[in-house]
């Protein structure tokens, strides 16, 4: 049976940690932003903590393929978005 | 419009096989106060809610899948390499006839999640004192799932999406201050 | 700074058919004592954060259980750490 295009390996599980960590932050703050939009410190640290999101999640992404469907991820050929393991199989 | 994020919010891990605790887990997937219910409550008040709190319930009701979506893992690592003796043994056997080892959205009887769990007042302030009510309850039942098991991976998982409950309790409070239209914050600490 | 459980007493009859539990506590947690979350609270790190469930180690509750037994009133005592 395939996994992923590409294996998935113990830096796998490390990346996706710190996207988890960064990603979680991003939802702190925004919940918080929701209730608080005068924040601008806040508001600052939000834009800061998605620019260094976005980046392991471009790591990530280059090495394990889309975290994302309908066009907010790239993908190879063939078609990686279908391949495991999907998130409650990890 | 929703877009799939292919990860979980929070890196689920059980390491005791013990499948009697996926009985008792679904209480939160299926369930008046669990996870299926708070999204859909959230998601269908935002309509009519005054915009200044629609975000806070958006976000808050998206979320909510992220948790369900946990709650399922959870059961899913639990149940997916049980025999159907081992799922008898565990108190699934029922669930087994019906569903094999598929999830289904009920709750810790088998009674299966209705739209009569949630409610939609049109008032905001009634559909806010729904929320954090729904807060409170699903808060104290992660407090007897955690109660339930003594596999430390499993309770770490339930420990952070009962602090979630707690974070998510406060901003609707908030969201209700915002609505009682007091002016400026009143500052606690 | 402040306990998260409270404690209480319920009722025993001496007729009760089951050996009595004395003692039972609830939670209350930060959100209960905030109307609004201050501006500028001191966050954990994102690690952290992941971990306790939430940015802000103002709103963390731990959770370590039940302990509705005798003897147990102030073994949950909840307190922050001084900042």
């Amino acid at each position: 049976m395939t996994t992923a295009n590409r294996p998935v390996d113990e830096q796998f599980y490390q990346l996706l940690r710190r996207l988890q960590e960064l990603d979680f932050v991003l939802v702190e703050l925004n919940l918080y932003l929701d209730t608080h939009p005068h924040d601008a410190q806040a508001i600052e640290q939000y834009n800061q903590t998605a620019q260094q999101r976005w980046e392991v999640a471009q790591e990530f992404e280059s090495r394990y393929g889309p975290l994302m469907n309908f066009g907010h991820s790239y993908s190879d050929y063939p078609w990686q978005w279908k391949e495991a393991p999907w998130p409650w199989q990890v | 419009m929703w877009i799939y994020e292919k990860k979980l919010q929070y890196p689920v891990r059980v390491s005791k096989c013990d499948p009697r605790m996926a009985k008792f887990l679904i209480e939160q997937y299926g369930g008046a106060d669990g996870e299926l219910s708070a999204a859909l409550r959230y998601l269908n008040q935002r309509y009519t809610i005054p915009d200044k709190v629609v975000g806070l319930l958006n976000d808050i009701g998206t979320e909510e899948f992220a948790h369900l979506e946990m709650i399922a893992t959870m059961v899913y690592k639990l149940t997916k390499d049980a025999t159907p003796e081992q799922l008898e043994e565990a108190g699934l056997g029922a669930h087994y006839a019906n569903h094999d080892k598929a999830l289904f959205y009920n709750n810790a009887a088998g009674v299966p999640w209705t739209a009569a769990y949630i409610a939609a007042k049109g008032d905001p302030i009634a559909d806010l004192y729904e929320d954090i009510a729904a807060e409170e309850k699903a808060r104290a039942t992660y407090q007897w799932l955690i109660d339930m098991t003594d596999d430390p991976d499993l309770q770490d998982s339930l420990k952070f999406l009962r602090e979630r409950e707690i974070v998510h309790s406060l901003r609707f409070r908030e969201a209700v201050e915002i609505l009682k239209e007091e002016q400026g914050r009143k500052k606690f600490f | 700074m402040y306990s998260q459980v409270r404690v209480y007493y319920p009722y025993v009859s001496p007729f009760d058919p089951c050996p009595p539990i004395r003692v039972k506590t609830y939670q209350v947690n930060p959100q209960l004592f905030m109307q609004f979350q201050p501006e500028n609270m001191r966050q954990f790190t994102p690690a952290e954060a992941l971990i306790h469930g939430t940015l802000w180690p103002d709103l963390y509750s731990s959770y370590s259980g039940r302990g509705d037994q005798e003897g147990l009133e102030g073994a949950y005592d909840n307190r922050k750490p001084s900042r």
